[in-house]
């Protein structure tokens, strides 16, 4: 399991590394965490013939809050994502789903833009990035472009980055409720999530339903926001009744496919019960805080 | 395909405070290069793709598989082996507990999960039984069954904030 022969640049600066990737187009794959890529080179499922490594872009690891939005830089690494003061303050979801990649040391390397790059229908940042309506900067020789994540993701690991291209930024708005949870099952600790849940809302005054967004991982090719179980929570009462309409809808909605390990039966009832437990989860947080 | 081979990098590393001059190939693993290259053998290799964690090296004082990092990417980096923890008659204070609480038997896994762990307990001073868990979870051990591991961290822990004996 060693990597093919590819030539290593290691660019100092983005405009650098856009005029390489640029120049070596298809040939070329960048590297930033390594930590989806490196088993891929190991195992040769990805065989480039130019490695830019981006871990020099130290400008792109970065965390900006302000007063609508939350920006955090391509390169910020899973374990700062999951423990920085300011996002587990702001956006609490994204930090929790993080602090349950892969394992401690993975945490380390792997990049929030890598993860949205690879695009593993299971992972975790690209689910959070549909929930929350994130939002990815797009860097290239020609200028910036910015797209949505639930439009970026095309399908199992393909996504809107042409050749010449990089992911320099995510922008997450600031999530609407105080209200939310992540909840996700996985045979053993660390692996890929067979079906993971991501959800957040508000509570009105009466304490009704306000603002629901609800994502599934696992489920389908791209993570899922589900619009039409958020639209028929609104306005109602999160009881214990309520949950289960809704879990039961969740799994009526999706369409997850039998794999060789996982019926999909098997996905939809995983589904069912982690949305009533994300439920349950957001609401006792909240109680307690 | 590739249809060209590219030359070796000329490459200065620095491995436990000391620098190292060497040529190699581009695609070479840093941990091929710490055992092959410079004879510190002491970081394992098991999967060699990044999930059995018996390689992890400390980068910069952080955690990451030596499996998934190329020699080349640790130029004007700090790397930190097992070479470099505690010595035969001076074990470190989580070597120790290991050893008092029977936390390894082959050993195999034993440099990843010290190098883990010298990390973390300064991040972390006073984990949870769950916690050390959490993060044992990615080092993957086959003699231990983890108990005796997570015993000794604990303990570990303890006496480094001067708590246990």
């Amino acid at each position: 399991m060693k990597p093919a022969q590819f030539t290593y640049h290691r660019p100092a600066s983005l405009a650098e590394a856009l005029a390489l990737l640029r120049t070596h187009g298809s040939s070329a794959k960048s590297l930033a965490g390594g930590q989806s890529l490196g088993p891929m080179l190991n195992m040769r499922l990805a065989r480039p013939d130019h490695l830019v490594d981006l871990n020099d872009l130290i400008e792109l690891d970065s965390v900006r809050v302000s007063d609508d939005m939350v920006e955090i830089g391509a390169l910020t690494r899973h374990h700062r994502v999951a423990n920085a003061p300011e996002l587990r303050r702001s956006l609490p979801l994204l930090s929790a789903a993080a602090a349950s990649i892969g394992h401690y040391a993975i945490r380390q390397r792997g990049t929030i833009g890598g993860s949205l790059a690879h695009a593993d229908p299971a992972a975790q940042l690209p689910l959070i990035a549909v929930t929350l309506g994130a939002s990815l900067v797009i860097a290239g020789l020609q200028g910036t472009r910015n797209v949505v994540a639930a439009d970026f993701l095309q399908s199992i690991m393909t996504v809107d980055l042409r050749d010449g291209e990089l992911i320099t930024a995510l922008r997450f708005p600031l999530p609407v409720g105080g209200f939310w949870a992540f909840e996700h099952f996985s045979r053993r600790h660390g692996d890929f999530a067979i079906v993971s849940v991501a959800l957040n809302f508000a509570q009105d005054a009466d304490g009704k339903i306000d603002a629901l967004r609800l994502g599934l991982g696992g489920v389908d090719t791209v993570p899922l926001r589900l619009p039409e179980i958020e639209a028929r929570a609104q306005g109602r009462p999160a009881d214990e009744d309520t949950i289960r309409e809704l879990a039961a809808a969740t799994a009526s909605a999706i369409a997850p496919e039998d794999s060789a390990q996982v019926p999909a039966s098997y996905r939809r009832r995983l589904a069912e019960t982690l949305v009533i437990r994300a439920f349950q989860s957001a609401l006792n947080r909240e109680e307690g805080a | 395909m590739n249809a060209h081979k590219p030359e070796p990098l000329t490459l200065s590393l620095s491995v436990n405070g000391q620098t190292y001059d060497l040529q190699v190939p581009a695609r070479k693993l840093l941990s091929d290069v710490l055992r092959e290259d410079l004879g510190l053998t002491g970081t394992h290799v098991g999967c060699e793709h990044g999930v059995c964690g018996a390689c992890t090296v400390l980068i910069d004082g952080r955690p990451a598989r030596a499996c998934l990092t190329f020699a080349a990417q640790m130029e004007g980096h700090d790397i930190t082996t097992i070479e470099a923890v505690g010595r035969p008659d001076a074990l470190s204070v989580l070597q120790q507990a290991l050893h008092e609480e029977h936390g390894l038997q082959c050993g195999f896994c034993t440099p990843g999960i010290v190098m883990t762990f010298e990390h973390y307990l300064r991040e972390n001073p006073a984990p949870t039984a769950d916690e050390v868990r959490d993060v044992l979870s990615g080092n993957l051990c086959r003699c231990t069954g983890y108990q005796n591991i997570v015993a000794a961290v604990l303990k570990a822990a303890a006496r480094m904030r001067g708590e246990a004996a």
